[in-house]
């Protein structure tokens, strides 16, 4: 009978699992790293990016994409799966503009991409979609910076920093130790990027930054931009390192030092005395 | 149609007028009425026709063409958004109840470095013209437009033709349409100027 083969292919197994959107989120924690921050009036979002090909043209693989002129969208899994969400997403900023004359909130257009999500681990012949979306910005009339998190399941949360994607848990452990409220915009930037160097060993060649500082006001650093953040975290390594070192050292001679003492205290009584 | 609408195009750009009236049979409701949408940083479209139909229509065109921009980066054309839009009105004009709009679609192609104006009624026709008019107001003034039409004119000289057009519609025409909203394209994008 041919209804067999388009039954969900998300079933409960007897344990009460729902295996199809569990491997959905193995699939994200195979996708490439994204971080999202947010300061006291700005938010920023950092992509561990692939290295292109030699011959590939880069301008062509984005993974922090637009989906209104104050909404930006960052994901990790599946890229195929990414696009087609995106394209609903932006399809549902522009209807929404045109059914009530206003911009999309960032929870609203967040609430419409984990409802499409929520809606392929319970539909017939579909499989959930393997990616999970950071989504940042403004909402209209409003100073305060958003960052939303999706998930495969149809969850959605607010965050003040966050990460998704490949060694996710580092690097959210990483934010978690060094978040602060109301960071500046140039605080922001240099956590994410740190955060990002916790798992991208190649350094700045393979991270892309972007920054939205208001209503509609994006922009994405240049490679020179995030080199300069990259050996400016690795100069204050440097210095912390060898602050480290320098107390080690001195640690060492102290210990050095009495035990030196401990030496003459020892000596014989015809030693000098004060 | 008594609503009216000028297109000129002279060096490097293209301006749009349109009268502001808003009326409803023998009433004017509303004398500020934007009849000209923004659509792209580049691309204007004034539009008339039957009240509702016009709003509807050139919002849902608003909407689309930004959708297009933020699919592709980039945005569409003049030629290619005009295409479309009167694609757009040929699919209505198909349907049970069509939209009957009147469009006049103007735009600077930062590509090639032109200006582009087209003329569209709400049978789908489309038509790529130096200048145009829609209404009333085309019967009096297309064979002014003719009569001192150049496509160099500078900016000034074009907005002297376009108040020849206002002038003679507003003393021939039985009823004075009013105020003009005019709107100017060119490189470096899209202002309002006072006539």
């Amino acid at each position: 009978m041919s209804r067999s083969y388009d039954r969900a292919l998300t079933v409960f197994s007897p344990d009460g699992h729902l295996f199809q959107v569990e491997y959905a989120g193995e699939a994200v924690r195979k996708g490439t790293c994204a971080v999202g921050v947010r300061g006291k009036d700005v938010v920023v979002l950092g992509v561990e990016k692939k290295s292109v090909l030699q011959l590939q043209d880069p301008r062509t693989v984005r993974k922090v994409v637009m989906l209104d002129d104050h909404v930006c969208l960052a994901f990790a899994g599946l890229t195929a799966d990414g696009r087609v969400l995106i394209d609903k997403a932006r399809i549902e900023c522009q209807s929404h503009r045109l059914t009530v004359e206003d911009p999309v909130t960032v929870e609203y257009i967040t609430k419409h991409i984990a409802g499409i999500k929520q809606k392929y681990t319970q539909s017939g012949g579909v499989r959930p979609f393997g990616i999970s979306t950071l989504i940042v910005g403004f909402d209209p009339n409003d100073t305060r910076p958003r960052l939303y998190q999706t998930e495969p399941s149809g969850i959605y949360s607010a965050w003040k920093a966050n990460a998704i994607g490949r060694s996710s848990k580092t690097v959210r452990e990483f934010l978690e130790k060094n978040h602060k409220d109301d960071l500046t915009r140039e605080e922001s930037i240099k956590l994410t990027v740190k955060s990002l160097l916790e798992v991208v060993q190649t350094g700045a060649k393979n991270i892309e930054i972007s920054v939205m500082e208001e209503y509609g006001k994006v922009t994405n650093l240049d490679l020179a931009q995030i080199e300069a953040i990259v050996s400016e975290i690795e100069r204050e390594k440097e210095a912390e390192a060898e602050r480290k070192r320098s107390r080690l050292a001195a640690t060492a001679a102290g210990q050095a030092a009495m035990s030196s003492r401990a030496d003459t205290e020892t000596a014989p009584p015809d030693a000098p005395s004060q | 149609m008594a609503e009216t609408s000028f297109g000129i195009t002279g060096k490097g750009y293209v301006i749009i007028a349109s009268d502001t009236t808003s009326a409803r049979s023998i009433i004017k409701m509303k004398t500020d009425e934007d009849k000209i949408k923004t659509l792209s940083p580049h691309l204007l479209m004034s539009y008339s026709g039957e009240p509702g139909d016009t709003v509807q229509f050139a919002e849902y065109v608003e909407r689309n063409i930004r959708l297009y921009q933020i699919r592709n980066l980039y945005a569409l054309r003049p030629s290619a958004a005009a295409s479309w839009i009167r694609r757009a009105l040929a699919t209505s004009l198909r349907t049970r109840k069509a939209y009957a709009v009147n469009l006049l679609v103007g735009g600077y192609d930062t590509a090639s470095h032109d200006p582009h104006l087209y003329w569209i009624d709400y049978f789908g026709t489309m038509t790529e013209v130096p200048f145009a008019a829609h209404g009333y107001g085309a019967y009096f003034a297309l064979s002014l437009l003719d009569r001192y039409h150049d496509p160099e004119a500078t900016l000034e000289e074009g907005l002297a033709t376009l108040k020849r057009c206002i002038n003679e519609v507003a003393q021939r025409l039985v009823i004075d349409p009013g105020k003009y909203k005019v709107k100017v394209v060119d490189k470096d994008g899209i202002r309002e100027v006072e006539v």
